[in-house]
């Protein structure tokens, strides 16, 4: 293979006005494979700094696997493995050596499921900041609230901080979640289809959330809920059969497909 | 109309017939079941409450004819107890926690899992003639400490078990949303792991306990038994069950009555322990 031979990308780049966008994460020739299962295919696209990127699809066309690839969750279990190159600030996670604690603490996740520990409100918040930070009480105490407020918690549950997390109901716990990612300050923040559980007050607010997140963080997020993509997110990638086949702004996404199973599965003809 | 005639066709009343029998089997198989049970309570109660005092609590076991009590077997009990569940429970609980959490996946896991799940069904005699072996018979003589680690061979694989099976119950969502704060995997299971499964733990040793606090034949060949006042572990060290086992077998009255009301302390115990193993998993099902 020449030097000056290049794999031509599937998917057209050209719609994206990449003016004054920085990219935070970029993704090239990424595959994955559970055992001799080959999940995703050859998938290139970027995270832009501060903006919502929304993957959607159908079932098992390896949206969720894709967000599991950015903060390497898949290590957590023998036989899944991923290959290409997946740069974050121009540094390739999937290299061996990586801390993925740090790593980790710098990509935060959202799941499906709320996932509060079980200890009390404040130590769900708190716990995450002291792994990192050696604060004193009342600096804590702030950054719990903070952490809180910004997750539009505060209110709902400030008189009972010493209640257990998973006593609240599945909008409060997600967004304690929410709260207990933003807590430890990363970069950037999975959201594995985060509204799923929840009832569309909930999902309203979540929605809510993650448009004034996006000012601070970088944002995946990956969504079963078209309309949920057209409102949240600045990019929409389509993925079908563990292949992405368009990406692009969302609004032009949504309004001028250039794939043909885009357009099928934008207008629920397939899916 | 429909419903009411095909509610009437014999298919749905040969079905109906069927059933009402099966519930009187399964019913009379509980109430046989059940009868024993409170049989065996009720003889105990009747038998051993009588002799319940403060002199069982304060005086050592009596020669025959003499009065006495229970101090030094329920010493020795809870003595050998304690320690057995003090070196069993953290063998079991870091076996377990490997089995559940670091080598889930692996082979190693499987072979331990097999070899505990045939160490816990394991005749209590052959732990007893085992540490015989191995500590009185090297020792010289018969021994508290070997009371106490024979009890505790016996408590590990039960600690195992359900340190294993209640961590596995703990669900990965949690796991990865620990490892998503960037929690390393050591905290992830002190901190977020045991405390998800705390009481299930804590039921196992509970279990674990009681299960030991009447075990006879493994004390028989290690602790054997001392009419004595001792707490020195060195020794032939008294046991509950042991005393039990001596006292009903003799032809001595006062000794017989003893022995009811040593059964009956132990079951009490027994009931007591179970009772609270129970209300935690309870607890831990509504948290």
């Amino acid at each position: 293979m020449s030097v000056a031979s290049f794999t031509v990308p599937t998917v057209t780049h050209a719609q994206v006005s990449a003016e004054g966008l920085a990219e935070k994460i970029t993704i090239e020739n990424l595959d994955f494979f559970y055992g001799d299962h080959r999940a995703l295919k050859d998938i290139n696209v970027s995270l832009y700094l501060g903006k919502v990127t929304a993957f959607i699809g159908p079932s098992g066309c390896g949206k969720s696997t894709l967000l599991r690839v950015l903060n390497r969750m898949y290590d957590l279990y023998p036989h899944q493995r991923a290959t290409g190159m997946v740069r974050l600030d121009n540094q390739n996670i999937l290299e061996p050596g990586q801390d993925l604690n740090l790593l980790r603490a710098k990509v935060g996740m959202v799941f499906q499921k709320p996932t509060p520990f079980p200890m009390t409100i404040y130590e769900n918040i708190a716990f995450g900041i002291r792994l990192y930070e050696k604060l004193p009480k009342s600096e804590l105490d702030g950054r719990v609230q903070s952490a809180l407020e910004r997750a539009a918690l505060w209110n709902e549950v400030k008189d009972k901080l010493g209640a257990n997390g998973q006593s609240l109901s599945g909008g409060q716990q997600q967004r304690l979640c929410i709260a207990r990612t933003v807590s430890v300050r990363p970069e950037v923040i999975l959201f594995d289809e985060p509204c799923s559980a929840l009832d569309p007050i909930s999902t309203a607010k979540i929605e809510e959330l993650i448009d004034e997140l996006k000012d601070d963080y970088t944002i995946a997020i990956v969504t079963h809920n078209m309309q949920q993509a057209a409102r949240v997110s600045d990019f929409t990638a389509f993925m079908y059969l563990g292949e992405l086949v368009e990406y692009g702004e969302t609004t032009r996404m949504f309004t001028t497909p250039n794939d043909r199973r885009t357009q099928d599965y934008i207008t629920g003809r397939f899916g | 109309m429909v419903m009411i005639s095909g509610a009437r066709s014999p298919l749905y009343t040969k079905r109906r017939r069927r059933n009402v029998a099966m519930m009187g089997f399964s019913f009379g198989a509980t109430a046989f079941g059940l009868s024993w049970l409170v049989l065996i309570l009720g003889v105990l109660l009747w038998k051993g409450f009588s002799g319940l005092s403060i002199a069982v609590f304060t005086q050592m076991t009596p020669p025959p004819g003499s009065a006495g009590g229970l101090l030094n077997p329920i010493m020795g009990s809870l003595i050998m107890t304690g320690i057995a569940v003090a070196i069993g429970t953290p063998l079991g609980i870091l076996a377990g926690t490997y089995m559940a959490e670091y080598g889930r996946y692996d082979k190693l896991s499987s072979v331990v899992r097999f070899i505990n799940d045939i160490l816990l069904s394991a005749p209590s005699i052959v732990v007893g003639l085992f540490i015989y072996e191995i500590m009185v018979a090297t020792m010289g003589h018969f021994s508290g400490w070997a009371g106490a680690v024979a009890l505790a061979v016996i408590v590990v694989p039960v600690v195992v078990r359900t340190t294993e099976d209640m961590l596995t119950l703990v669900p990965d969502t949690l796991r990865e949303a620990a490892a998503s704060i960037g929690l390393p995997r050591s905290l992830m299971i002190r901190r977020v792991a045991y405390r998800a499964a705390r009481a299930g733990m804590i039921t196992g040793v509970l279990l674990a306990v009681a299960r030991i606090s009447g075990e006879t034949a493994p004390l028989l060949f290690t602790a054997l038994n001392n009419q004595f006042w001792s707490l020195n572990l060195n020794a032939p060290v008294s046991s509950l069950p042991v005393v039990i086992f001596q006292f009903a077998l003799s032809p001595y009255k006062d000794w017989q009555n003893l022995a009811w009301t040593g059964a009956l302390i132990i079951t009490l115990a027994v009931l007591t322990l179970s009772i609270a193993a129970r209300f935690l998993g309870s607890q831990s099902k509504s948290s």
